[in-house]
């Protein structure tokens, strides 16, 4: 399919939404017929997937309330996209802040280096392959890392997720539960080292 | 033995032409003055590197970042509930509003913001003006601080503390509120938070004008507000900037009145415009807003459903066992109701795969939450529109041709928080 | 020659003793700095808030005589870290606290400063007292601006009874030993 007919497929679709597609120099244009501005551009990890990366702008017309959802996918090895800046001033700190978290780079962005986390940090934090407890780093004058204690946490439980079988009681067989095991041989030595003697349900015996 | 030395001095003309061949070299020589994370005029801690020439900003390069908590993967990692405090903190002036634009994207993806109870909708618009007229009373102190007005701090924070009576009666906290739950609120707000809240609203109507006798014709005040950092209506659109911002440049865009949600649609209400773009339209804009909230909550306290102090018991939140925590006594005596119990509070409200985006008119602008979900009760990705994020982006633009002494004017004009901008 | 080492807080009551007031140096020096703590608000997030409130009319922080809110390091006693601290302001943190000078005192106010609070992500350092040696530490979320107000108290409590002369010049020149309780 040339330019000239997708242009033409959409300007179909759309109607009187788009303009007629002007062609300049081999080029194909198309204009939406209201002041569009972008709501905001984000970006995810289809960690797993491939391509890895979807690009996602939200764009609003001022006139009329019109909202559009434009998706695109980068594969991980190309890890770029241009730019929009020319067309949304806005797009520029957009820009620089999914190249921060994810590590998309835009070409044609004119200062394109990280916005939230300082020059420097090695990471891409929003990745999914990146713990949320960090990394450890060290820019010793400038900035450093460590990663963060999560004492198990956080606490949440994912349906079919490795945690929930350790969490839920009704799946867990006293019997065989490692966990369970330890904790109450725990438990006796706790009471022995506090108390002087060796209370509490001490290891299962199995029959 | 005193040594003698001759000394030549000419005569005053040929001083002074020395002088000035000395400052022609110094001439053309840019300052780069760093205004620091921690500065008493940033709101919080932005880092400006301002470059000079004498005293006029001829480069300004805003470095944000420095309260970058990790929201959005937190997000990740949480159930929709449990992110419920952590939008609080995300633009601290308004946490009520904060958690009301949450609340409303996560019923978006659900597909239930029709099913919300209505006098929990008119609860939530109350919750929203009064975060206004909060988020803008602080705004508009440390504005006319920064400038040196420092009377308007204290009038301002003296009506911020009888919002916080109101919000800590409804929610038990002063800040963090974290009032709302997916599908309806923490709790009915208690029999005399109504009567309060308007007596609030008289007595803030005559402490607003006040602090308006005090700024608004003041020879000062105008003198340094007017024509300055004007932003065009392009250049607002074009920028993403929105709320008081892009209303101050007279673009006509209020989400409340063009994409209506809770029960806005049915409340009178008037949007101020400005004319200029200059900081002197977004400070006007901004007092009208309060304003116009103060009339927004007094239609709000005599239509509320229920009346004023709910003798009719009507419900505050949906009341489906699968979004919203069923009643305790039910939980305790019923299987099903344990069982939605057990499964919302370890899983979480369990979401429909797909995409939303929901923008809600902030005090700052406009807060939109990205929730794109796989299945289950934790979000896949929670991407957060930060409204101060956006405004930031034009100070480069805006800065230079200034004066140094006009920065801690458009930095408080442009009404930014440092919180939301990060996340 | 060895100085006292019980510290006595300043007292004085003006129907005992009338116009005249008899104390040590060291007490007497110690309630002149514990009345006008000069607070360094280190104000990050949203404990910042609370901070102004603390300082606002009905709170008052002025009565305690720490009105004076100098954003100057130089010029203040007492950094009060307010809000997240994270790794990228960490290194600016500890910068201020190293240019203010001796004596000086760090309240932790809030979750945040404390330990990090609920943020325990990536970017954010888990506790304050990482970096700078902390006073008084204030829980909540945010703190109340009363509990700030007690914190302040407590600091004071622990200014008044320092021992001031032995650590001066004069004192380290007449070779006064004596047992620094900082």
């Amino acid at each position: 399919m040339t330019s000239l007919e997708a242009a033409k497929t959409i300007k179909a679709k759309f109607g009187e939404l788009i303009s007629e597609p002007v062609e300049f120099r081999r080029e194909i244009s198309l204009k939406i017929a209201d002041p569009q501005r972008i709501a905001e551009v984000s970006s995810l990890d289809n960690y797993g997937d491939d391509p890895r990366w979807t690009v996602v702008y939200h764009l609003r017309a001022i006139v009329n309330g019109i909202e559009i959802r434009l998706k695109t996918d980068v594969n991980e090895e190309k890890s770029e996209l241009p730019s929009v800046i020319g067309v949304w001033r806005t797009a520029n700190w957009h820009e620089r802040e999914i190249y921060d978290m994810m590590g998309i780079r835009f070409s044609g962005h004119p200062d394109l280096r990280r916005i939230l986390m300082w020059e420097g940090y090695p990471y891409h934090p929003l990745r999914k392959d990146f713990p949320l407890a960090g990394k450890p780093t060290d820019l010793p004058g400038v900035a450093f890392t460590r990663v963060t204690p999560m004492a198990g946490g956080p606490f949440v439980t994912v349906a079919g997720g490795n945690d929930s079988i350790a969490r839920e009681p009704r799946v867990r067989i006293p019997e065989e539960d490692e966990v369970e095991l330890n904790a109450r041989v725990e438990a006796r030595g706790d009471n022995k080292a506090m108390r002087g003697q060796a209370v509490g349900p001490g290891p299962i015996k199995k029959q | 033995m005193a040594t003698v030395q001759d000394i030549e001095i000419g005569d005053s003309a040929a001083r002074s032409a020395q002088a000035a061949a000395e400052l022609q070299d110094m001439q053309g020589e840019k300052m780069v003055l760093n205004m620091g994370p921690s500065h008493p005029a940033t709101h919080g801690v932005l880092r400006i590197v301002l470059e000079l020439d004498g005293e006029v900003v001829t480069k300004a390069d805003p470095d944000v970042g420095y309260l970058h908590r990790g929201d959005e993967k937190i997000a990740e990692n949480m159930t929709y509930t449990q992110f419920i405090p952590y939008t609080d903190r995300l633009d601290y002036l308004a946490p009520l509003a904060n958690n009301v634009a949450y609340a409303l994207a996560v019923e978006k993806l659900l597909g239930v913001q029709d099913k919300l109870p209505l006098r929990c909708q008119y609860i939530r618009v109350m919750c929203c003006e009064l975060a206004r007229i909060s988020a803008h009373l602080l705004g508009l102190g440390a504005f006319a601080m920064d400038t040196g007005a420092v009377t308007v701090f204290l009038l301002t924070f003296t009506e911020r503390e009888k919002i916080y009576n109101l919000a800590e009666a409804a929610s038990g906290a002063r800040l963090t509120t974290s009032y709302t739950r997916i599908g309806g609120l923490m709790r009915d707000i208690p029999p005399t938070w109504c009567a309060q809240v308007q007596q609030f609203c008289d007595e803030f109507e005559v402490s607003l004008a006040e602090s308006e006798t005090l700024l608004t014709r003041n020879r000062i005040w105008v003198d340094r507000l007017r024509d300055l950092a004007v932003v065009s209506k392009e250049m607002a659109i074009n920028y993403g900037l929105s709320g008081p911002n892009l209303r101050g440049s007279g673009v006509d865009w209020d989400l409340r009145k063009n994409q209506p949600y809770l029960c806005y649609a049915d409340l009178e209400f008037d949007v101020a415009l400005g004319s200029v773009g200059d900081c002197y339209d977004r400070y006007l804009v901004r007092m009208e807003e309060m304003r116009q909230s103060v009339r927004i909550l007094r239609q709000c306290l005599q239509k509320i459903p229920g009346g004023w102090a709910n003798e009719a018991h009507e419900p505050v939140s949906i009341p489906d066992g699968k979004i919203t925590l069923p009643p305790k006594q039910k939980v305790l005596s019923s299987m099903e109701e344990l069982i939605h119990q057990f499964m919302l509070v370890t899983e979480g409200v369990n979401c429909p795969p797909g995409e939303i985006y929901f923008g809600h008119e902030n005090p700052k602008g406009e807060l939109g939450f990205y929730i794109h979900s796989r299945g289950g009760g934790v979000p896949y990705r929670l991407k957060i529109r930060a409204p101060s994020f956006i405004n930031l982006s034009i100070l480069g633009e805006l800065m230079p041709g200034c004066m140094i002494s006009d920065v801690p004017v458009i930095l408080g004009s442009l009404d930014f928080v440092m919180g939301e901008s990060d996340r | 020659m060895q100085a006292q080492t019980e510290q006595t807080e300043f007292g004085y009551n003006s129907k005992i003793e009338g116009d005249v007031v008899l104390t040590t140096v060291d007490a007497a020096l110690a309630w002149f700095r514990k009345n006008s703590v000069w607070p360094m608000p280190m104000g990050l997030a949203c404990c910042a808030i609370e901070l102004m409130a603390a300082g606002a009319s009905r709170y008052d922080i002025s009565r305690f005589g720490s009105e004076v809110m100098r954003f100057s390091p130089r010029q203040s006693d007492c950094m009060i870290v307010a809000g997240t601290v994270t790794y990228k302001m960490a290194g600016s943190l500890k910068r201020i606290w190293d240019q203010m000078p001796e004596p000086k005192w760090c309240i932790a106010m809030g979750a945040c400063a404390s330990t990090g609070g609920m943020y325990r992500s990536y970017a954010v350092l888990q506790g304050v007292d990482n970096i700078v040696p902390v006073d008084v530490y204030i829980s909540g979320c945010p703190p109340r601006p009363e509990a700030v107000l007690d914190a302040l108290m407590r600091i004071q409590a622990k200014i008044g009874t320092q021992p001031i002369l032995q650590d001066t010049v004069i004192a380290r020149a007449l070779n006064l030993q004596g047992t620094s309780n900082k």
